[in-house]
């Protein structure tokens, strides 16, 4: 049943085609985070790959910088409805991340941790292949502090709460265990192509 | 936790909150509680089926009345706000999606003291913790920090008043930062602080810039920022 006196206002067709069901287009890059920056000393950051509580790998920042770098362009897609087309991002890959530390994936599930002591969850499949990265650059430049540097978690194809900010490292589970708002309602996977926003979805 | 379905939320009130904000109490049956501080989604069907969606936060207390009240900012580019700016009726019916969130949300069990901080239009889910808390924790000590350009734009300003008239442990701190005003500072953080003691739990709600000048203030101040919680709109 359609609303009375709504019209809308379509996007052009060209911009429909790349729009998520539900989603607008936004040229802001707008900042939904669950309390204050944390503070990052480069010194002191570190990132661990994890195998339930057993590090498998700990880089410093320099050790990280000094890994193989990767390159993604594309359109993001935030739960609050705003997609933003065109983004370019720069970090390492996930597989080059493994292929250091000379491990194979021990499990098929992963949680992201952010040093604000937020979580998400992702399936390795959907971490693997280039299909996600530990990015350090947005647009040529470090992420800023509001958008998750020095390093935050991209996995373009979910929608944007996986991809967590201010990452500290990525922890293997034996099994699908929710994040920080998966635990609240959200959606297991979050495909915007699927509008997986809430649980049931 | 259970699908969350789509429902009927048919308008039964509309007024006028300040000049630029309507508020709209929509009558729906949600089918799980709501807790302060949560938003709805709405969304919209033109007749050839094309939709929009978009959040709001809720500005009513939770309740089992079967009410929830809106409060929309009439941006002239919005395409959901300019519908309930200039066409929405009493009597017309949209879909809502909710309550929606779990960060930013205060219950009676969270106890206090209680510091909210609120630009602009950001204030309206720390109306709900107030109203919320009015009613099912008169004796937590809250505070409320509320920044705009000028009195006129301060949204239920005369609610706050009364509420700081009849209610003990309730107070609030308007500034202004329009001409002869200033932005949140250091002094304005201590002075609350100083005001309400060292809150158990803080909110913040604005536009990005003055969430992340509150939240550096508090942090700068000894909170701990796992203590904090904000919410963000704007680019």
């Amino acid at each position: 049943m359609s609303t009375r006196g709504f019209t809308g206002r379509r996007p052009p067709e060209a911009t429909r085609e790349r729009l998520p069901p539900g989603q607008y287009l936004t040229a802001d890059f707008p900042v939904l985070q669950i309390g204050p920056n944390p503070r990052i000393d480069l010194d002191a950051w570190r990132f661990t790959l994890r195998a339930g509580s057993r590090p498998l790998k700990i880089w410093t920042w320099d050790e990280f910088n000094a890994l193989p770098r990767t390159r993604w362009g594309g359109d993001i897609h935030c739960v609050t409805k705003w997609s933003k087309f065109d983004t370019a991002w720069e970090g390492v890959g996930i597989d080059d991340l493994l292929a250091d530390a000379g491990v194979a994936a021990p499990t098929a599930f992963a949680l992201a941790e952010g040093y604000d002591d937020y979580t998400t969850n992702v399936p390795f499949a959907d971490l693997t292949g280039d299909r996600a990265m530990v990015a350090t650059h947005y647009d040529g430049a470090p992420i800023e502090p509001d958008h998750g540097g020095p390093a935050r978690l991209l996995v373009p194809h979910l929608y944007f709460w996986k991809s967590a900010k201010w990452l500290k490292g990525l922890r293997f589970t034996q099994k699908d265990e929710g994040g920080f708002w998966e635990m609240r309602g959200y959606h297991m996977y979050g495909d915007p192509w699927r509008e997986q926003r809430f649980t049931g979805d | 936790m259970k699908p969350l379905p789509w429902l009927d939320a048919t308008i039964v009130g509309i007024g006028q909150v300040i000049p630029r904000v309507k508020c709209f109490r929509l009558a729906v049956t949600l089918d799980r509680p709501a807790l302060a501080g949560q938003h709805v989604d709405i969304r919209l069907t033109a007749p050839d089926g094309y939709q929009a969606q978009r959040s709001y936060s809720i500005a009513s207390a939770p309740s089992p009345d079967g009410i929830v009240e809106l409060m929309v900012e009439g941006l002239p580019e919005g395409e959901v706000s300019g519908f309930f700016d200039g066409v929405a009726e009493v009597g017309d019916t949209v879909a809502l999606r909710g309550p929606i969130g779990g960060a930013f949300v205060w219950r009676p069990e969270d106890g206090g003291p209680l510091l909210l901080i609120g630009g602009g239009s950001g204030v309206v889910p720390l109306l709900a913790m107030l109203r919320h808390r009015a009613i099912a924790a008169p004796d937590v000590p809250v505070l409320l920090v509320y920044s705009v350009r000028e009195a006129a734009e301060a949204i239920a300003r005369d609610e706050l008043d009364r509420r700081r008239r009849d209610e003990p442990g309730f107070d609030w701190i308007l500034n202004l930062t329009g001409e002869g005003g200033r932005r949140i500072d250091a002094a304005l953080i201590g002075q609350a602080l100083e005001r309400l003691g060292r809150p158990r739990h803080t909110f913040i709600c604005g536009a990005n810039p003055f969430v992340n000048t509150a939240a550096d203030l508090l942090v700068d101040a000894g909170l701990a920022p796992g203590t904090i919680r904000t919410e963000r709109f704007g680019g």
